[in-house]
């Protein structure tokens, strides 16, 4: 049988000691997982290695860690993989999740980050009305819809990797913002307006995720949190017409229009109309705001006023047409859900009339 | 120092809906446990959860299949309960916001399951368990105001009063190593199984019998030990549970000469007979040499649409893929009968009410008893939700009437000391984690689908052995926070507890009924064994064995086939 090194992140809260590397060999087979691995050392070397786990198969959430810098579910991630994965190609290096603070070892503090963010998107039901006598006559697309964010296990790896949470950490998160869509996107709910406006007034809500796609690469159930955070985004702004005072809605809006026109970003354009243009009133503090940036630029002569004032369009603008017409011209959205469509990797062929499914038809 | 009406130990499915009951009945209210709630094993239920609920059926019809698949062993009254209430109990969920599938009138949706005479069973996915779990402790989260949640909280021990009584329980908090006493005038326990004591098994790492070695440790009564389940289809690599909901879309089971071998056990139900003959059925095939190599059985899904199995069990997709390296979707993937479920538990009556006064018991580490000899599949869910719920009012309103029990001082010293002990203990003897081990080896060999005389007393003598090695057994963990390594020692007291119940009750049941079957008595015996064996201390050291009634209330036994 192979042998694997894990070195394991250490770190006691009561010996005064900081957090230290330790390596520990394991036998097993390169399929058994990094959790049977840190398992098998702790029965047969040390058994004081702190991880939280329960049911082995990536169902509880326990235990995410980071494996050579990512995070993912230890039991979730085979040893062949880690080993392949990392600098030298045996040494697995295993720590604790990022953006939260560590307890003992692998284990984190979840309730001082996770589950304070889960609880500021009020994460119970709000139907409206009188319970029915049977139950809620609900389409079955839309139950299946939202299961993908049922699918969520609290397990944390998203808010552990998320790179907008490490600038910003009131940044609502990943899976906060995925557990809200499990409700936005539940016809059951009678609060669809309230949420959204709460999130999208929020300057730490769902304007702020930067759409750098760490949790979609760190969740382990496909869940995809930031697609549902982009999902609450066209709901709020499209649907809802709930024009936030962070101006996210209107940022996108403009940046829709702005490579509708160009083809390419046409970057000094983007802050004014994201503000209502130019010479909007909204516009001038923003504009004003932003000169210790663009002085510099000017002066180094990363930009030039030709260039920021002409900005050339790409050539064939009848194929950007085309883009726009076709995406435009749907009777719904196109929403990517993993219960429907299967794998990421994997293109299934949908049936006839599936992908004009939108979430609330 | 904690009081409250009603503590509840566990936080799986039983223990939050026990919650939920006795808050809405104006209780105070205290859930711990040793894992955050979300954590706990009801997740891994994937399939679904009965009820009669559409008109067309019966709670006759659901209780009746429940009866038979008891092989007749289960209580009566209990049973007509949890079928009679169970379409509400859906209902409820359903409004606090589970999301079923639905059919294709957008009403909820139904799927086959083993043994039962009609598509009852309500899903979400192959991810049931889990949503349910989680819509629940969604409501834990609203009503956060009247239910205090003690999360990673350990329970080393139940308390006693002057009277016999139960009065609340000491527990360590994981994260600081901090211990407290919990005055309440009602436990609840609601604690799971105890699958850990069995390797492999599809169980988590936390089903170690805890709640069920507590009870038995003050004197309550265990009913049907015995009676230990098999699921017919876990994962041939490492014994992950695929669920029944595979077969309930479908799905079929192959020997090794590819024959279809359910014919000759179950010809009318097949795939979805009963898990004890289809895992008989299965250990039979391989017994006798028709099995794959290492002793495994093909399950092929492939004749299921991929659109249908992408939608109701992408989770076994999952396994499949991470675990097996196998594409169900595309070919069969091999698997054999595992340990899965204990149908038996502290013994309680039908509002979850142990022998001892102020000692509830729901769920899994219960005994009521709604399973008999077998347990349908989707019928545990539904045993959590309904005898939780029951034991969460009774408790409340038991709780008006009485006044805050007093606990007697110095526990917490006493039990910090048991602690320490275990703590200071020399390396001399063997190590926690190689008893486990082959306590576990030892019970899936000896106390498995198939057992006899010989093999028990093999079993019985062993965990005497491990018994007395578990007493000098050695942790390396010193320190206070998060210290797992001691917990562990002390869940490896509550599994041998467990294991030797087990055992004691199987040498006990000379016949084969349910899940028990005795190639030494390969025969039900009605007129001697129609009724439950049960363990106890009785206020001593050693187990005592006892029996109890039946309760039959409109089912005579009859010959149980599929």
């Amino acid at each position: 049988m192979p042998e694997y090194t894990l070195k394991i992140r250490r770190y006691s809260p009561e010996t005064g000691d900081a957090a230290y590397w330790e390596e520990f060999k394991v036998d097993l087979e390169g399929h058994r997982s990094v959790l049977e691995g840190i398992l098998s050392a702790r029965a047969t070397t040390d058994g004081s290695i702190g991880i939280r786990c329960s049911c082995r198969a990536a169902i509880c959430g326990s235990c995410a860690v980071r494996i050579n810098g990512k995070a993912d579910l230890a039991c979730h991630h085979h040893l062949d993989h880690a080993a392949a994965e990392s600098p030298d190609g045996n040494t697995i290096t295993v720590e604790p999740m990022g953006n939260m603070p560590i307890i003992k070892d692998l284990i984190v503090d979840m309730d001082a980050v996770h589950w304070k963010k889960i609880q500021r998107v009020t994460p119970w039901l709000l139907p409206e009305g009188p319970e029915p006598e049977r139950e809620y006559i609900v389409p079955h697309e839309n139950m299946v819809d939202v299961t993908q964010t049922m699918a969520c296990i609290q397990c944390g790896a998203c808010v552990s990797d998320c790179l907008s949470m490490e600038v910003d950490p009131l940044f609502i998160g990943p899976a906060a913002l995925a557990k809200a869509y499990r409700f936005v996107g539940d016809p059951r709910d009678g609060q669809q307006y309230e949420r959204l406006k709460d999130l999208a007034e929020d300057p730490h809500g769902i304007y702020d995720c930067t759409h750098c796609f760490m949790c979609i690469e760190a969740c382990p159930k496909g869940v995809a949190p930031m697609s549902q955070i982009m999902r609450l985004r066209r709901v709020a702004g499209s649907d809802q017409k709930i024009n936030d005072r962070n101006n996210g809605y209107r940022h996108e809006k403009a940046f829709v229009k702005n490579i509708e026109k160009y083809g390419t970003l046409h970057e000094a354009n983007l802050l004014p109309d994201s503000y209502g243009g130019k010479f909007h009133p909204r516009a001038i503090p923003v504009l004003a705001g932003s000169l210790p940036a663009i002085v510099p630029a000017l002066l180094r002569g990363k930009v030039t006023p030709a260039k920021a004032l002409h900005h050339h369009k790409l050539p064939d603008q009848k194929q950007i047409r085309a883009i726009y017409d076709t995406v435009e011209g749907r009777d719904s959205r196109n929403e990517l859900n993993l219960y429907i469509e299967g794998y990421e990797d994997e293109p299934v062929l949908k049936a006839a009339g599936e992908e004009e499914r939108g979430p609330h038809s | 120092m904690p009081a409250h009406d009603v503590l509840i130990i566990g936080a799986g499915l039983a223990g939050q809906r026990a919650a939920l009951a006795a808050a809405e009945e104006g209780a105070t209210v205290a859930i711990m446990s040793k894992v955050h709630p979300v954590r706990s094993h009801s997740n891994a239920a994937a399939g679904g959860i009965n009820a009669a609920l559409n008109p067309e059926d019966s709670w006759e019809s659901h209780a009746f299949d429940t009866v038979k698949g008891s092989d007749y062993l289960g209580d009566q009254d209990a049973i007509e309960i949890m079928c009679r209430e169970a379409p509400e109990e859906i209902l409820w969920l359903e409004h606090r916001g589970v999301t079923f599938h639905r059919n294709a009138q957008g009403r909820l949706g139904t799927r086959a399951f083993g043994g039962a005479s009609a598509a009852r069973t309500y899903y979400v996915a192959d991810i049931t368990g889990q949503a349910l779990l989680h819509v629940l402790y969604e409501q834990l989260m609203k009503f956060h105001e009247q239910i205090d949640r003690y999360e990673e909280w350990f329970t080393t021990r139940l308390l006693v009063g002057e009277d016999g009584s139960c009065i609340g329980a000491i527990a360590r908090d994981i994260r600081s190593g901090q211990m407290e006493v919990f005055t309440a005038k009602n436990v609840i326990l609601a604690t799971g199984g105890a699958g850990q004591a069995w390797q492999p098994t599809t169980n988590a790492l936390i089903c170690t019998g805890d709640g069920i070695a507590q009870a038995y440790d003050i004197g309550a009564p265990l009913m049907d030990m015995e009676m230990v389940q098999y699921h017919p289809t876990t994962l041939a690599e490492n014994g992950f549970l695929i669920t029944e909901g595979a077969r309930g879309e479908g799905a079929h089971l192959y020997n090794a000469l590819g024959e279809r071998f359910m014919e000759k056990y179950a010809p009318n139900k097949m795939e979805l007979a009963s898990r004890d003959v289809v895992s008989r059925a299965e250990q039979t095939e391989i017994n006798e040499g028709r099995g794959f190599p290492g002793g495994t059985i093909a399950l092929d899904i492939t004749m299921v649409p991929k659109k249908r199995i992408l939608e109701a069990l992408r989770e076994i997709v999952n396994i499949g893929r991470d675990f097996a390296g196998v594409d169900i979707t595309k070919e069969p993937i091999m698997i054999r009968p595992g340990q899965h479920y204990i149908m038996g538990g502290v013994k309680t009556d039908i509002d979850g009410q142990t022998p001892i006064t102020g000692l509830y018991a729901a769920g899994e580490c219960a005994c009521i008893s709604v399973h008999g000899g077998n347990r349908l599949g989707a019928n545990s869910l539904l045993d959590t939700l309904i005898f939780g719920r029951r034991s969460g009012e009774h408790a409340a309103k038991r709780a008006a009437g009485i006044a805050m029990p007093v606990v007697a001082s110095g526990q917490i010293s006493e039990e910090q000391s048991f602690i320490d002990n275990i703590i200071a203990r020399e390396r001399s003897g063997r190590r926690v984690s190689e008893i486990k081990n082959e306590l576990g080896e030892m019970m899936n060999k000896d106390v498995a689908v198939y057992r006899d005389a010989a093999g028990l007393a093999n079993a019985h003598e062993v965990i005497g052995r491990l018994k007395e090695e578990a007493k000098t057994s050695y942790i390396d963990d010193r320190g206070t926070v998060f210290n797992q390594d001691v917990l562990g020692a002390i869940e490896l007291d509550y599994m041998l507890t467990c294991a030797e119940a087990t055992v004691l009750s199987a040498i006990e049941r000379k016949e084969s009924r349910g899940a028990q079957f005795r190639t030494d008595f390969p025969a039900r015996d009605d007129a001697q064994w129609l009724k439950h064996i049960t363990v106890s201390r009785n206020g001593g050291q050693e187990p005592e064995v006892d029996y109890a009634p039946v309760t039959m209330t409109q089912w005579e036994p009859e010959e149980r086939t599929y």
